[in-house]
């Protein structure tokens, strides 16, 4: 059994069985890196480039530690270095680097659709990275990995996921995963930051906090960016942290065995209080997990079958 | 010369002309219409129109001809080379050229690069200096210079009091105001219709509101002022129930929709399909309803094509990016004729909508084939089939959303003036 596409670029339309292939192939590799010497064969010869359009130092070392620990040759472009501040365009760029002949490009990207656009141009493989407001399908992996590890499933769980829904990626790319695995999914926030029909894509809204944690498995708190005070989405971050942080006692209105997530960075004291997230959370497991899937994802899509991962 | 335009079905709606008859053309002018057969042809050209419609010259009212200062998008020849593949024999081409076209030297100029084109220009001048929303243009030299009607296209007047003004002041000169509803807070960096699909796809979205509270606006401010006012580009199913609400109290105002507001939806936008951005931009299902109501009760008088030529590198790459407009000029009639195969729009009211109401909206003598009015003519073939090919278009352009899709109908002569 095997990815059907050269791509990964979204949850969406992603099955289940595909899902379960990537978190069981992460979880033979999780080990690699507990290794002395972190390193399989499985990616020897092949080029992979980190194309981020976007800064990232987290997403992008993890990808690179991927590739590498597959023994892969891993290069690096961020805009800011590169060509794109010449005006070359997003195409133009691409194609210079396959050019090189490299067999997979991840890319990170502000504009949604930019990797979609890539991947149906290249002939390399295209994993997304981040892409706008879009989708970030490798964070939702290791996610969904991280729930499956503590928790046993996914399927019937609930997760709450808190924070800025309309301008998240980690949201919208969780929502199609954890929907297709089965799980039930609510969405709290502000109504300024709720984004028209997101109930379509499975989700039941919640603007009341409290509510939106009570008896919950899983509780995913998102990082509030300041900047979008100035737009009029929140009055100020005071009252967000009362209304929409994530503190010990919200913590208990949630289940028993909830776990806390975070994708990262996080804005102590504003969407999560300090004590919760260095007691009670396993915003670093999420890190960990995160080299793992992705060691999958690029396994997979190089054509990689499961029992070889070894 | 003469031309002798025989068997054809002549349909000149202002007239309330709908039957088989010849058409006389002498000096340019329309000089005879009669029972087919009752015109002697003596050294007239003869076109025979057998099977086809015979019809006031269409008239497309809102137009971008990118010239000057955009000349590798559209030029004055290659637009009106368009527009005459299309069937228009006028076009109104709107003023956000470089540098805008808010006084006389431009709209000079621009009418000096359409006297020998192959079909009418008409400049629109811009209703505010620049088209800065800041001071008005000067209306009196816009008017003598050859402007019908002003607009600042392309952006909203955002300042009320302006537009107030500028609705007030246009009645010395009876000018038509043409107004690009759009509040810009709220439709702040948004690429796509907000809903569903721009929530699914991650891209900031344009609010039905953010037209609607600009179409509730100047409709107030044309029934304040008595100016007259016309609504660019309608697409909400707001803009239509307020315009239509304002015309039973009996409010100045005119309005036009797109062929893609009446046929496509925002489920168009996905894959980030650039050659489905524009603004406003494409709704949904029910605005789609909406516009084909306004259309059939005429709420709505015009249909436009806001044809927006961009170069190819500009509408590739990321969606976001992309700037927003489609051509329209070679499409717009067989789209229209849709609506007439949908029961939507009777044939009569499908080529009013495209020739005697915007010639009533602009006030100019075009649109009817009255005798001793300009040999305006369009003849149209309206059971071929064809399919839409972008490559073979006449404008420079070739952004479209309907590259391949089967229409039925066409132009097969445009005649300006009496000439092909």
């Amino acid at each position: 059994m095997s990815i059907a596409s050269k791509n990964l670029l979204g949850m969406k339309g992603m099955t289940a069985d595909e899902i379960t292939l990537i978190l069981d192939t992460a979880a033979t590799f999780k080990d690699v890196s507990e290794r002395d010497i972190k390193k399989v064969p499985a990616l020897r010869g092949k080029t992979v480039i980190n194309l981020f359009y976007e800064a990232s130092t987290r997403t992008r070392t993890s990808f690179e530690l991927a590739g590498k620990r597959l023994s892969a040759d891993v290069i690096n472009i961020s805009t800011s270095t590169s060509s794109v501040v010449k005006g070359e365009t997003l195409l133009d760029t691409a194609r210079n680097i396959e050019a090189m002949k490299c067999d997979m490009i991840i890319v990170r990207h502000s504009c949604s659709g930019a990797p979609e656009y890539l991947a149906q141009r290249l002939k390399s493989s295209v994993i997304n990275a981040g892409d706008g407001f879009h989708e970030h399908p490798t964070q939702a992996l290791l996610d969904m990995f991280t729930i499956r590890e503590k928790l046993g499933k996914l399927k019937g769980l609930t997760i709450t996921i808190v924070g800025d829904i309309a301008h998240s990626r980690v949201a919208r790319s969780n929502i199609h995963g954890l929907i297709t695995m089965g799980a039930h999914v609510r969405v709290c926030g502000p109504p300024t930051m709720i984004p028209p029909g997101i109930e379509d894509l499975g989700a039941n809204v919640y603007y009341d906090m409290d509510k939106a944690v009570e008896g919950t498995d899983v509780v995913m708190m998102l990082r509030l960016q300041l900047e979008r005070q100035t737009a009029g989405l929140f009055p100020g971050v005071r009252e967000y942290a009362g209304l929409y942080g994530l503190n010990q006692s919200r913590v208990e209105r949630a289940a028993k065995h909830v776990i806390v997530m975070h994708p990262g960075p996080m804005n102590r004291g504003v969407e999560i209080s300090s004590d919760v997230a260095d007691n009670r959370s396993v915003i670093l497991d999420q890190v960990t997990n995160g080299v793992a899937i992705r060691m999958a994802v690029m396994f997979l899509l190089s054509g990689g079958a499961k029992n070889s991962a070894e | 010369m003469n031309i002798l335009i025989k068997n054809g079905w002549v349909l000149d709606p202002a007239n309330q002309v709908d039957e088989k008859l010849d058409l006389l053309v002498s000096d340019g002018k329309i000089a005879k219409l009669g029972k087919p057969g009752s015109i002697s042809a003596n050294d007239a050209q003869v076109i025979d129109a057998a099977q086809r419609l015979v019809v006031p010259g269409l008239i497309d009212m809102h137009v971008h001809l990118r010239e000057p200062g955009f000349e590798y998008k559209e030029t004055i020849a290659t637009g009106t080379a368009a527009a005459k593949a299309g069937g228009f024999t006028s076009v109104c081409c709107m003023p956000n050229t470089s540098p805008v076209n808010d006084n006389r030297s431009i709209t000079e100029f621009i009418l000096s690069q359409a006297r020998n084109a192959p079909a009418r220009v008409y400049p629109i001048g811009s209703i505010t200096r620049g088209s800065l929303g800041e001071e008005l243009a000067e209306m009196g030299e816009l008017r003598a210079a050859g402007c019908f009607a002003l607009s600042d296209d392309g952006k909203p007047v955002m300042n009320a009091s302006i537009m107030r003004r500028a609705l007030e002041y246009s009645k010395i000169f009876d000018l038509l105001i043409i107004a690009h509803c759009e509040d810009v807070s709220l439709a702040a960096k948004g690429v796509m219709n907000e809903g569903a699909v721009s929530t699914e796809l991650g891209l900031r979205g344009i609010s039905r509101a953010a037209e609607d509270v600009m179409t509730g606006r100047d409709l107030l401010l044309a029934e304040l002022t008595g100016g007259r006012l016309h609504i660019a580009h309608v697409s909400t199913i707001g803009s239509v129930r307020m315009i239509r609400e304002a015309k039973l109290r009996g409010v100045k105002v005119t309005a036009e929709t797109c062929p893609h507001y009446f046929t496509l939806t925002d489920e168009a936008v996905r894959g980030y399909n650039t050659m489905a951005k524009m603004n406003p931009p494409l709704r949904t299902a029910a605005d789609v309803a909406a516009i084909k109501q306004g259309l059939r009760d005429g709420t709505i008088d015009v249909i436009v094509t806001d044809h927006a030529p961009h170069g190819m590198d500009e509408k590739a790459g990321e969606f976001d990016y992309a700037p927003f407009g489609i051509v329209g000029l070679e499409t717009s009639l067989g789209l229209t004729l849709k609506l007439v195969d949908e029961g939507v729009l009777s044939l009569s009211e499908a080529i009013s909508k495209l020739s005697a109401n915007p010639a009533a909206a602009l006030k100019i003598d075009k649109g009817t084939l009255d005798i001793g009015a300009d040999a305006d003519i369009t003849i149209i073939d309206p059971e071929v089939q064809w399919t839409v090919d972008s490559s073979q278009f006449k404008s420079k352009s070739r952004n479209t959303p309907f590259n391949g899709w089967q229409l039925k109908g066409k132009a097969v002569q445009t005649i300006v003036g009496g000439r092909f």
